[in-house]
């Protein structure tokens, strides 16, 4: 049938897109999290840790706007904890490719598939983070 | 412990983890956690926190694969993560509800059982019953190049594989973990699909599952900047080095090697557990 291997071929195309895309957010994350290593490392010689009972952290590392505040300081932890909301939003930018290649085909029910996990995710980002 | 020791020795183990865990299509989460709470005596909130970061970096690093592979199938993929995400939710919902003692005995279970699934002989076998008419609807089928011949697939029991995947997710919002053994069940055995589909397409599902979580999570206080960087800086250096080595290695024996230690940790979680050493 010819076009379902039309849509086979776009499939592959979105797939190509989004691999090259996770690959940058996974360096990127990466490399922000390691500098927020160093600074981190380089500033805690000779502490001690205490991870054995749970304090929650600081709470300028639990929202969007206080990781920025802090980056703006250079406080290591947040520019780790910076580098990990750039991590967690990849796989979230996926499904926003997904929605894009789905709007192009055409796809409807895709299309409302697509923005049913979107809304999921930002659901319980939002509520989470606010 | 000082932190740069507490650092060295974490990024080491979770490189040798994410490596492992590449090898043998487990992930590095499932050992990750136990390891952190039974040998770094780190609290079981913190440890869950990080394993959750370094599953979302697994889950998108390992791209580069199914991008040459081009095995996944993304309508299935973006179709169950409505269930993953909807479990993923309840999970991260559950975890502030449920006392680390039930967590570590469910954590214990799952290792258990995802010990079991690995050593068991996967075999798909195109089946002769009429494709699900919802698998049709929904174009739940596609085909692969295997090796010269084009194989084609449709999903069957479309509900079954749904449901299950709402389990997945449920499971990986509250332990912090990939749980690709259980969404193996869902797409091998309940939705008969090929095994190189299932794995590479639940391998992206993943990521987007953890994210799901994640903001609660992070919301929470459960990520730990100290102890989620030597983590995910670990499993992503061991998992790029396991995904270059996957044609060398020898995986049956890996797996076995894998699987005993599953067991070990497995047992001691549900003991620890049980004793209320949590």
């Amino acid at each position: 049938m010819d076009t379902g291997l039309k849509v086979e071929d776009s499939d592959r195309k979105m797939e190509i897109a989004i691999g090259q895309m996770l690959r940058y957010g996974v360096v990127g994350s990466g490399l922000v999290v390691a500098a927020g290593g160093a600074l981190y490392l380089g500033k805690s010689y000779g502490v001690a840790t205490r991870y054995a009972t749970f304090h929650a952290t600081a709470p300028s590392l639990r929202t969007i706007a206080g990781v920025l505040h802090g980056v703006g300081r250079l406080d290591p932890e947040s520019l780790i904890q910076l580098g990990i909301l750039l991590l967690i939003a990849t796989p979230v930018a996926r499904v926003v490719f997904c929605l894009v290649g789905f709007l192009v085909q055409r796809d409807h029910v895709y299309v409302a598939i697509s923005l049913l996990v979107l809304a999921i995710l930002v659901y319980s980002f939002v509520r989470g983070t606010s | 412990m000082s932190v740069w020791i507490f650092s060295s020795l974490l990024f080491l183990t979770s490189a040798v983890a994410g490596l492992l865990g590449s090898l043998t299509g487990l992930g590095g989460g499932v050992v990750l956690v136990p390891v952190m709470v039974l040998l770094f005596k780190v609290d079981l909130r913190y440890a869950i926190g990080a394993s959750l970061v370094s599953v979302i970096a697994t889950s998108s690093g390992a791209a580069a694969a199914y991008v040459r592979d081009g095995l996944s199938n993304i309508r299935i993929g973006m179709l169950l993560e409505v269930a993953t995400t909807l479990g993923a939710l309840l999970g991260a919902y559950l975890t502030a509800k449920v006392s680390n003692r039930a967590i570590g005995i469910t954590f214990g279970v799952v290792l258990l059982y995802s010990a079991y699934a690995s050593m068991r002989k996967r075999r798909y076998e195109a089946v002769d019953e009429p494709p699900d008419p919802l698998a049709v609807k929904l174009k739940l089928e596609g085909s692969f190049n295997c090796t010269g011949v084009v194989e084609s697939y449709s999903a069957r029991h479309v509900p079954l594989g749904f449901g299950i995947m709402f389990g997945a997710g449920t499971l990986s919002g509250l332990l912090g973990i990939g749980s690709g053994a259980v969404k193996v069940l869902a797409m091998d055995r309940a939705m008969r699909l090929p095994f190189k589909v299932s794995t590479t397409t639940s391998n992206f599902m993943i990521g987007v599952t953890a994210a799901a979580s994640a903001g609660i999570y992070l919301a929470r206080g459960y990520i730990e900047p100290a102890i989620a960087m030597p983590v995910m800086l670990g499993v992503l250096l061991g998992s790029a080095v396991g995904s270059g080595m996957l044609v060398k290695a020898k995986v049956p024996t890996l797996k076995a090697v894998f699987s005993v230690v599953i067991v070990a940790l497995g047992v001691e979680m549900i003991y620890s557990g049980l004793t209320g050493r949590l």
